[in-house]
Order: structure tokens, then C-alpha cells, then sequence
């Protein structure tokens, strides 16, 4: 694809021994990884388009081995890529052929369970399931459920700030998190938030949150944990046109009613779905709804009466109401199999991940057709509906010339449309090294150099994870000097990338 | 009057030539927290109106200078609410002025619920703003779910306007609860009201709010909790809530004045009366009860909210024993009313470790490179 990262620095390269000799020096054993053929599962995260193997490979166990490696690395000017279990949908993770490959999978223990606060403190290397696993007998829970939730870490979802199907009514990752330990590239480690609600100063912990591995390298989280709901049960609703499954969507939030989720499927990841899964979903409909309620029994009885009555009002052409777990959890199945069953109708697809504004969703959709006629390619999609999170899913064949482009190209125009209707380039999966060309759709020159001022705040020398997030690099004394003036680049100078 | 992002491109460039700080202001009702100071005032009260609001999309975008009651009517008629709870401070502090929607958000200020919907920093989605620099960027959007950049929108909430003066806000906005009761529990002592209110918060009835005062004179300590939803779930959940307590006494539904009143004493924070000097301090939920245990011994009187993790403390001098406290239960104590000279010698924030502090000072510098915004207020 098209990607252009940094250029490598021949300097550090060939510096190459001596750098794997001082990582050896701070983490002994097996935790420093520098042959070739022990590099390459490496190279990529959950965005296997881009490949680029790692200088070498660092695993440290404790933060005060990550606080010598990175204050190692700063003094030595040499970049540090952060990774967790490199699920990333958007390149957070990618390695740098000059870098450090900083992984976190061995900070892998649950250091404590407090019941009485409602927290758990972990590692980063935990995975987000792994939370509810540690809790669960005891009746709680970690509520942001990314679906990678069986394989992602907490420290990836900090970095992304990960969301998940239930995030309209419990929040994505900022809102269950309430502290972490944090070092920075110089290796000095702080402490940010805590057990309380509120900080003392300034609330680092929500840039942190979400900074993508620019910031620092977070080593222990403590997050919320809630009480189970007594129970959960689902709607499954059909209908004859996006705008009355879109409307429905309205209505109900509009009805005073938050689901814990609410998902809308179109006609061909419905098709798809159901050739995969066989659950029953109904064929004859253009948008299908799920929409699921937890709580008191008694809570969702209620709401499933009241959100079929909005249902029907607005020409719902089949509606079922889960009668027991079992037909619950089919009728997520299909949803949850869409991207392995859409995968079955073209050799590759592309995920991609934006916002709109609920109310533009028909025009969205029908925008979206015309620009799968014209990029030549297949569209099928999946949606938050409840918050408005798009999931397009892009079909093509990489092995055809010419269509990978088309696709990376067709996925830019949607998010070009998302940002046109009022919308943004990422709800859930973060920019990376994926969307960071189209961060001017979205932003000004002024509004992203702000954006760096902070990142220098925490990284003056621009190298834990550059080539993320931002479209070009600047050095932070410059930064402080420059002044957009109608939106004209400053410094045409430095690399654009 | 500051009534456009001009004027105050305008008064940034007119206190730098001058050599002046510039003090970010609503109209006033938290004026009373922090040293005086001596900077001319940059208030953003004229900046004000709706700019957009679409309620089935759950966002408001307002300017900052907004009254909050205004902002609360024009959401209650959409039967929406700002779940964060924010309330106006006025009366517990003594100031006059009534709360705008930039000075909520600046100050972090959140309610009772805060403890279940999270805080301002939860419902700030997308701002415009001006920088020390005098240059006006954004940062968030305007939807609900949003990835993109850091998430400057949190640090905007509780930054006191020491970053940036904030044009245009986008929240977050809730439906309203259909209905709310509040089930009161009589004469626990402080360490089992904390007990009590663990249990209910990591219980199935899903508890918005949960409080606590202690006994005074002839009433009894009353620990409160709020639950708030569509009535069968209400009924439900306060049934539930009723067996979880009969160990701690027992629970009873409190009629709705009852309710009324004893969520809004901790809006104006009346029982704790206004002669001595008021602290807000923040820890753990279960160090709650440590550190009212210390306080008491300052002969402090004090409110608990969220659930043991937020105190409400009036006490005369005694201020390096109320830090300790705090300070000893891992949390920190705000310094929020008292006479001038004693906002001169106490700071009004808890303070933080020196690396965390120099970190904070970058981040400042980032958006206010001059200090332009750096008063000394606190």
C-alpha cells in the first residue's frame, strides 16, 4: 500500500549490536529478541497490510527495566514502538525498521481485586477478558468489550482507548479507568490518578488515555469493575428500509432509553451472516436491528414492550424478542460472525471505523453504494447504531491488480464522508498509522500542531511511536514558533510522510 | 465585553503587549476558590447561546458563557439531563453570579451521580477554544464516539482556565430517569455506612447515588441511596436494595421531599453552615471513613457523597491536618472557601509529587506558553 514511514536512520542502524547489547544488559534471558527469523511475527498488528520487522524485540518484566530501557533509548536517540498483544485495527503497533519493539506481554498478572472500591489493579499485559475472568465469580465485571476482548490487551485498549458494542450505556476504556503508572521516554515513572474519582491537577490520565503509545508506556492500570447485570435479553428486528431501522434508533433514545447495545446490520451483511451462521435472521430486509437491554428482569421486560411498540411504529417488517439466553446469544451470533462471514465473500476485506451523526445514516449508506460502484468493489456493513459507529466492511482480492489501492482508496472516501457529514475519521480503533494521512479532513494545521505541543509535553525528542497518529513530523522547538496563517504549511521543509 | 472568539483573540494580543495575566472567568460563582489576584479578567459570561442541539443524537454544542440553568431547562423540556449532575456552587461558596456551562466544566464540577455517569471529563466531547498563543484551534468532534487525536476534550474538564479560554463546548446529554426514589438507612456509623454503600454500589440494583451524613444533635446518621430509571426497574431495584440492607438495619423508601432535600443539602452544602473554611476532599470510597475519623478530631463537620469517596469537610484552621488526612488515604483535599488571608498562605489544591507537578507544567506551557493564563490564583 501506499503507507511512507520515517526514513530509517543509517546512524542507528548501524548501531545496531551495540543497542541490542544495552537492551541485554537490562533485560537477560529471553527477553531480548534480534534474529531475524524470530522477529517476524512481529512485523504487523491486526493490520496486516503493513509489514515492516523491528530492529529488535525488547519483553522487559518489571517498570524499573522499561524505565532503563526507554531512559537508555532517550539518551541514545533511539525510537520505541509500544505494543500489547498487537491486535490493533488501525497500526498502532507497526515496528520501525530503526526501532525498538517495546512488548509488554510479560506484564501479564492481576496484582489486586478490591470489591469494596469496584476496582482491579493489573498489568498491561492483561487481556481485557482476562479482567472479567479475574472478577467474575464474585458476581463483576469490566465492561468495555472490544472484539478482540479474548486476545487484546489492557495497556492496547488504554492506548486506544477501545470501545466495544456495549460502550453507549457503560463508556468506552477513559470512562472505566481510573489510574495507571506511566513512564515516560526520559524513564522517569509517575504515577497518574488513582482509586478516587477525581484528580488533584491537571487530568493527564484522559490524554493518556487514548494517546496511541505517543505519550508513554503505561505498566499498571487500575480499572472499574461493575456488578454483573441479574439478566440480559435481545431484540431482533427487520426492516423494509435503513431510514425506519434509522429512525427507530432515534426514537428509542429519544423514548428516554439507553440499550446496553445496538447494532444494525445492511442487506449484505445480513445475507452473509445468516449464509454463515444459519440463525434465523430474516432475508427479505434491507436493515436489521439488535438491540439488547440488561438489568432486572423486570427493567428489561419493560423495555423490550416499550422499544417493540417504536418498532412496529416505525414499519418493522419482523420483530422477535429473545425468550431464553440460548435464542439471546443467537441472535448475536450472526453479528458476531459477520466479519469472518463476509470474509467468505471475497478473498480480503478492509475493516474500516468511522462516526457520522445518526440522523445522516440513510444518505451515508446510499453515498456509500455510489462509491462501491465506483471504486468497482464490494460494501457490506456493520454498525454501532446507538452511537453512530460505522463498520464498513470493504471486499476485495489482493491477489487482483490494483485492488488493494482501490480498496485503501475507497475506505479514504468513506471517511472523507464521514467527516463531510459532521462525523470523524475514528470511533473505536484510532489512527495509527492507517487514517493519519486524512488527519487534515479533520483537523487544521493549527489544530493538529496543538495536538504535538502536548505530545512534546510528554516526548520532547519525538521518539516513542513517530510515524503514528500525526501526518508529518516536526521538531518540538519549532513547533513553539509556528504560527498558521490560512491554513498555509509551515516549514514545507520538514519530511511530510 | 467578550462576545466573540475575536475579542478574545483581541484581549490575548492586548495583555501580552501590556505584560498583563489574564484571569478566565464565567460570572463568578466560583470566584471565592484560590488566592486573589491582581489580572485583568478576560469573563466569557457575554459568550453565550446554543449553538446546536439535537437531542436523539445525545449532543449539545453551547458557548461557554451559557448560564447552566438555562442549559438544564432546555434539556428537561427534551426530557434530557446533563448526567453528570453539575450543580451550581454559588451558595456553598458564598459568591455571587450564576454558574455558566465553561465555568462547570472548567472547574470539573459534577454532582452526586457522578459516582455511576461519570464526571464533566465524561460528557465533554469536543470544544473550540483559544490558546495563550492566541490561536484558536478544536479538539474532539461533535459525536458521541470519537477516537481521533488526543483526547483534549478531559483535559479541557477541571483545567480552571489555566490552558485555554473555551469557546464552544460539546456534551454529552442523557435521557432523563422516568422516575427516582431514595431509600434512606438510619444510624449506621460512619465505618458501616461506608459497609453499606459498598454493598449497594457493587449490588445489581444499579445505584446512581450514595451518600452519607453523620448524626447531629437529635438526627441520626442518614445514608442515602438514590436509584433512577423506569418505575418497574425502580420498584424492583429498591426491593432488592431493601433485603441487601436488612443486615445494616434496613432500608426504607424516603417520601420525595425527604429525597428532595437531602440530595440537594449536598448542592448548597447548608448543614456544614458558612463560617469555617470548606474542603472538598477525594479518596478511595472504603478511606472514607479514615479520613472523617481524622477530621473529626479537627472538630470539622462534614457530608459524604459518592459512596464514601467524596467529603464535604467545614473546619476552622486545621488545614495542614485536613491534607494529611487526605494525604494518608492516598486522595487530596481542595481548598474551596476561606477568609483572603488564608487562600494567600494555603494553596487552594492539594499538592501534587514534584515530577508529576513539572509534568503538569508542561502540558500548561503547551497550550499557554507565556503564562499568560498563570495568575497565581492557585
Amino acid at each position: 500500500m501506499s503507507l511512507v514511514m520515517p526514513e530509517p536512520d543509517a546512524a542507528t542502524l548501524a548501531r545496531r549490536e551495540e543497542i541490542v547489547a544495552a537492551l541485554r544488559a537490562i533485560v537477560p534471558g529471553e527477553g531480548v529478541i534480534a534474529d531475524a527469523e524470530s522477529l517476524r511475527p512481529y512485523e504487523s498488528d491486526g493490520l496486516t497490510a503493513y509489514r515492516q520487522p523491528p530492529m529488535v524485540v525488547v519483553l522487559p518484566q518489571t517498570t524499573a527495566q522499561v524505565s532503563a530501557i526507554l531512559a537508555w533509548c532517550h539518551a541514545n536517540e533511539v525510537k520505541v514502538v509500544p505494543r500489547g498483544s498487537g491486535t490493533s485495527l488501525s497500526g498502532g503497533a507497526l515496528p520501525l525498521a530503526d526501532g525498538v519493539l517495546l512488548g509488554l506481554s510479560r506484564f501479564n498478572r492481576v496484582l489486586e481485586i478490591d470489591y469494596a472500591d469496584r476496582v482491579a489493579v493489573v498489568q498491561p499485559g492483561v487481556t481485557n477478558l482476562a479482567v472479567t475472568r479475574a472478577v467474575e465469580d464474585a458476581g463483576f465485571y469490566y465492561a468495555p468489550d472490544p472484539s478482540s476482548q479474548i486476545a487484546c490487551s489492557i495497556g492496547g485498549n488504554v492506548a486506544e482507548n477501545s470501545g466495544g458494542v456495549h460502550c453507549l450505556k457503560y463508556g468506552l476504556t477513559t470512562n472505566n479507568v481510573l489510574g495507571c503508572e506511566i513512564v515516560l521516554m526520559d524513564g522517569e515513572v509517575l504515577r497518574i490518578g488513582g482509586r478516587q474519582l477525581d484528580p488533584a491537577g491537571l487530568d493527564l490520565l484522559g490524554v493518556v488515555v487514548g494517546s496511541e503509545g505517543l505519550l508513554g508506556v503505561v505498566t499498571e492500570v487500575t480499572v472499574r469493575i461493575l456488578p454483573k447485570p441479574e439478566t440480559a435479553r435481545a431484540l431482533l428486528i427487520g426492516f423494509s428500509s435503513v431510514d425506519g431501522a434509522g429512525q427507530c434508533v432515534a426514537d428509542t433514545i429519544a423514548a428516554g432509553i439507553i440499550p446496553a447495545g445496538m447494532e444494525m446490520m445492511d442487506k449484505p451483511a445480513i445475507h452473509a451472516a445468516e449464509a454463515f451462521v444459519k440463525v434465523g435472521y430474516p432475508l427479505d430486509v434491507e436493515a436489521l436491528l439488535i438491540v439488547e437491554f440488561d438489568g432486572p428482569s423486570a427493567e428489561c421486560d419493560h423495555l423490550i414492550g416499550a422499544v417493540e411498540n417504536i418498532a412496529r411504529r416505525n414499519g418493522a417488517v419482523s420483530v422477535r424478542a429473545s425468550r431464553d439466553e440460548e435464542e439471546r446469544i443467537a441472535f448475536w451470533a450472526g453479528r458476531k460472525a459477520a466479519f469472518p462471514a463476509v470474509s467468505r465473500l471475497a478473498p480480503d476485506y478492509y475493516c474500516m471505523d468511522g462516526t457520522i451523526p445518526r440522523r445522516r445514516l440513510p444518505e451515508v449508506l446510499q453515498r456509500m453504494s455510489a462509491l462501491a460502484a465506483h471504486h468497482e468493489l464490494g460494501v457490506a456493513n456493520v454498525f454501532h447504531a446507538g452511537d453512530g459507529n460505522l463498520h464498513p466492511l470493504i471486499l476485495y482480492d489482493a491477489n487482483l491488480p490494483g485492488q488493494i489501492e482501490r480498496a485503501e482508496e475507497f475506505g479514504n472516501d468513506i471517511l472523507r464522508l464521514c467527516v463531510e457529514v459532521g462525523g470523524v475519521l475514528t470511533g473505536e480503533h484510532g489512527v495509527g498509522v492507517e487514517k493519519r494521512d486524512l488527519m487534515p479532513v479533520m483537523f487544521t494545521e493549527t489544530d493538529l500542531k496543538q495536538q504535538l505541543l502536548l505530545k512534546c509535553a510528554f516526548d520532547p525528542k519525538s521518539l516513542l511511536n513517530p510515524g503514528k497518529v500525526f501526518p508529518q513530523l516536526h521538531r518540538c522547538a519549532e513547533l513553539g514558533r509556528m504560527h498558521v496563517h490560512h491554513g498555509q504549511v509551515p516549514h514545507p521543509e520538514l519530511p511530510r510522510f | 465585553m467578550i462576545t466573540s472568539e475575536t475579542d478574545i483573540v483581541d484581549a490575548i494580543a492586548d495583555a501580552q503587549r501590556a505584560g498583563e495575566k489574564l484571569a478566565i472567568c464565567g460570572a463568578g460563582s466560583k470566584a471565592a476558590v484560590g488566592r486573589e489576584v491582581a489580572a485583568r479578567t478576560l469573563s466569557l459570561a457575554g459568550l453565550a447561546g446554543v449553538v446546536d442541539y439535537d437531542p436523539p443524537e445525545l449532543v449539545l454544542t453551547v458557548r461557554p458563557g451559557t448560564p447552566l440553568a438555562e442549559i438544564a431547562a432546555l434539556v428537561a423540556a427534551e426530557r434530557q439531563m446533563l448526567a453528570f449532575e453539575p450543580f451550581d456552587h454559588a451558595a456553598m461558596l458564598g459568591c455571587a453570579g450564576a454558574a455558566t456551562i465553561g465555568g462547570v466544566v472548567a472547574a470539573g464540577a459534577a454532582g452526586s451521580r457522578r459516582v455511576s455517569a461519570g464526571g464533566a471529563r465524561d460528557h465533554m466531547l469536543g470544544f473550540r477554544a483559544v490558546t495563550g498563543r492566541g490561536e484558536a484551534f478544536v479538539a474532539g468532534a461533535k459525536v458521541v464516539k470519537n477516537v481521533t487525536g488526543y483526547d483534549l476534550p478531559k483535559l479541557a474538564a477541571g483545567s480552571w482556565g489555566r490552558l485555554f479560554a473555551l469557546t464552544e463546548l460539546t456534551l454529552k446529554v442523557m435521557p432523563r430517569p422516568e422516575t427516582s426514589g431514595t431509600w434512606l438507612v438510619a444510624g449506621l456509623d460512619t465505618a458501616r455506612a461506608v459497609a453499606a454503600m459498598a454493598a449497594a454500589m457493587g449490588s445489581q440494583s444499579d445505584v446512581a447515588c450514595a451518600a452519607h451524613r453523620p448524626a447531629v444533635g437529635a438526627s441520626p446518621a442518614l445514608t442515602a441511596l438514590r436509584l433512577e430509571g423506569f418505575e418497574p426497574s425502580v420498584k424492583a431495584r429498591g426491593a432488592a436494595l431493601e433485603h441487601l440492607l436488612a443486615p445494616f438495619g434496613g432500608a426504607f423508601r424516603a417520601d420525595e421531599a425527604t429525597g428532595h432535600t437531602y440530595w440537594a443539602d449536598l448542592h448548597t452544602l447548608a448543614p456544614l453552615g458558612h463560617e469555617r473554611e470548606l474542603w472538598r476532599i477525594n479518596v478511595a470510597p472504603s478511606r472514607g471513613a479514615a479520613v472523617t475519623a481524622a477530621l473529626e478530631a479537627c472538630g470539622a463537620d462534614w457530608l459524604m457523597d459518592w459512596a464514601g469517596g467524596l467529603i464535604w469537610a467545614a473546619v476552622h484552621r486545621h488545614g495542614a491536618e485536613v491534607r494529611a488526612a487526605a494525604a494518608a488515604a492516598q486522595g487530596h483535599a481542595t481548598l474551596l472557601r476561606a477568609d483572603a488571608a488564608t487562600r494567600a498562605a494555603v494553596p487552594a489544591f492539594h499538592p501534587t509529587a514534584p515530577a508529576l507537578a513539572r509534568l503538569e507544567e508542561r502540558v500548561r506551557r503547551a497550550f499557554d506558553p507565556d503564562g499568560l493564563f498563570e495568575t497565581g490564583r492557585f
